[in-house]
């Protein structure tokens, strides 16, 4: 009993209070419930004020290895939280894990505040991350999302710096991509002109760009609702499927089925010593 | 052999351009060509000039556009005045149409390049000659193509998508006007080198105009231009 006493404690559950809550249970104190896991969304429902306000992503399907197309549908609008996303450009790597990384971090923020992520939250991890690899991490992102305060869209390049933007492109294709969104855009788009102007720009990006291509990947995100819209439009497809089709030679006939059970070889000696030195 | 590689050479070689003019955008219309060019001519990162034309007619068929080095630039346009010069001397009733100026420039850069002494330009040559329209481009080592919109510089990288997307066969007047002016906005906003002073240039079978040098229009009023930290005041 003492032995036990002195040793400390290594994990696991502590039942040195057991006895002494049964005790006053006994005598008639009401233990406190347990904590529900649920979040509540703490938003204030002055609902008046909005207009319909969002973000639109958009990215191509296209990953290089040099000059060769390593992946032709890759996924690069990433999540980080239900009202946030990310385009990442540059090392897949990169993008991927700071991405991901960042979305735990985000999670289990949010478990701990019991409130909504906000962009700018995501936004103050990224570029400590990447400032602290002074630009080894090799990820230029294009962070956008809805939160509490509004409508918010960045871009984080690999060095660590942020821009807020109305509308901002990044990676190989951002020229071609910008020329389209400097002519074309404006304030006060409706949801389906915001769709169409991106897929322009990545559809600009995609034809004119040699290390964009493939499909268009949008991602809509709107107070309290997101659409991620995976191959939204897939402007190259393959264009010429031979109509016979492939005819594969005949299956070998069969000409005669024997099974030959193996014989078992065990040898048992009776009376043998089990190991003779 | 002077000019081979070398340290006594090097001072009679291009090495790099000083003054240098940034892009050009042409394209083709109804009528004929139309070509955009800003008049700055920028020193390293400093705008040092800002009324330099980088248009200019040759012959009675053709225009030149030319970004780069200013200086190479007003050689070239030497070598195409005594070109001129000399065609008119035949004085035979023909006359160089733009094919034969491009290819006359094609050989000029490309046997420099050659020499490893480079004029150090990217040029957009267009004209109209009996009713035929052309439009080509001529880069500092002899790449050369024609096509129905060129550009040289960033040019090539904001403004061909756009001529891509929008550019169509019997473009008007107006219309190509406003498709170049589109596409020097663009370059307005997002070429460092580029200035907000620009002229329009026409060539038709009548004959070559220049447009008063003017500036675009810009908007610098989005929301998020003028309340950043929204959201997060003290924030960047």
């Amino acid at each position: 009993m003492t032995a036990s006493e002195s040793m400390p404690h290594k994990g696991g559950f502590s039942f040195d209070l057991c006895k002494r809550n049964e005790m006053l249970a006994q005598k008639g104190l009401k233990q406190p419930g347990f904590l529900k896991t649920v979040c509540f969304d703490l938003l204030r429902n002055n609902d008046l004020g909005y207009f319909y306000d969002g973000v639109i992503l958009g990215a191509d399907t296209r990953a290089t290895e040099g000059p060769i197309v390593a992946d032709k549908n890759c996924e690069k609008i990433h999540y980080m939280a239900p009202n946030i996303y990310c385009c990442g450009a540059g090392t897949a790597a990169d993008t991927e894990a700071v991405t991901d990384m960042v979305s735990s971090q985000l999670k289990l923020h949010r478990y701990h505040t019991g409130r909504e992520s906000r962009v700018v939250t995501a936004l103050s991890l990224l570029k400590s991350h990447l400032f602290s690899y002074q630009g080894h991490v090799s990820a230029a992102l294009v962070l956008g999302g809805v939160d509490v305060t509004g409508p918010h869209l960045h871009t984080i390049y690999p060095h660590g710096s942020t821009d807020t933007l109305p509308f901002a492109t990044m990676g190989s294709g951002s020229l071609a991509a910008m020329a389209i969104f400097e002519s074309k855009y404006c304030e006060g788009l409706s949801r389906d002109e915001g769709i169409k102007l991106v897929a322009e720009a990545i559809c600009s990006g995609i034809f004119n760009d040699l290390g964009s291509g493939s499909n268009v990947d949008i991602c809509v995100i709107t107070k309290g609702k997101q659409e991620y819209l995976r191959n939204y439009m897939s402007p190259n497809p393959r264009t010429y499927i031979s109509e016979k089709g492939y005819s594969f030679s005949k299956k070998t006939e069969v000409l005669l089925t024997k099974i030959t059970p193996l014989r078992e070889m065990v040898e048992v000696i009776e009376g043998a010593d089990a190991m003779e030195e | 052999m002077n000019n081979l590689i070398g340290s006594e050479g090097d001072s009679q070689r291009t090495l790099y351009p000083y003054v240098t003019g940034t892009s050009v955008v042409g394209i083709k219309y109804k009528d004929g060509i139309l070509l955009a060019a800003d008049m700055g001519g920028s020193y390293g990162s400093t705008l040092r000039y800002k009324t330099v034309e980088r248009l200019k007619s040759v012959g009675k068929h053709s225009i030149i556009g030319a970004s780069g080095e200013i200086s190479d630039f007003q050689e070239i346009m030497r070598y195409l005045d005594e070109l001129i010069l000399h065609d008119n001397m035949w004085d035979d009733g023909n006359s160089l149409g733009p094919k034969e100026v491009h290819n006359y420039l094609r050989s000029v850069m490309y046997n420099r390049r050659n020499k490893f002494n480079p004029l150090w330009n990217s040029l957009v040559l267009g004209g109209v000659k009996n009713g035929q329209k052309y439009l080509g481009t001529v880069s500092m080592i002899g790449v050369h193509y024609e096509d129905n919109h060129v550009a040289t510089g960033f040019g090539n990288h904001l403004a061909r998508p756009l001529l891509r997307d929008e550019w169509h066969e019997n473009l008007t007047y107006e219309e190509g006007v406003k498709l170049l002016e589109k596409c020097m906005r663009v370059l307005l906003y997002r070429d460092r080198s580029a200035v907000n002073k620009l002229q329009i240039a026409k060539i038709t079978e009548e004959g070559f105009t220049i447009s008063q040098p003017y500036a675009l229009k810009t908007f610098w009023d989005f929301t998020a231009f003028k309340n950043p930290t929204v959201g997060a005041e003290g924030s960047w």
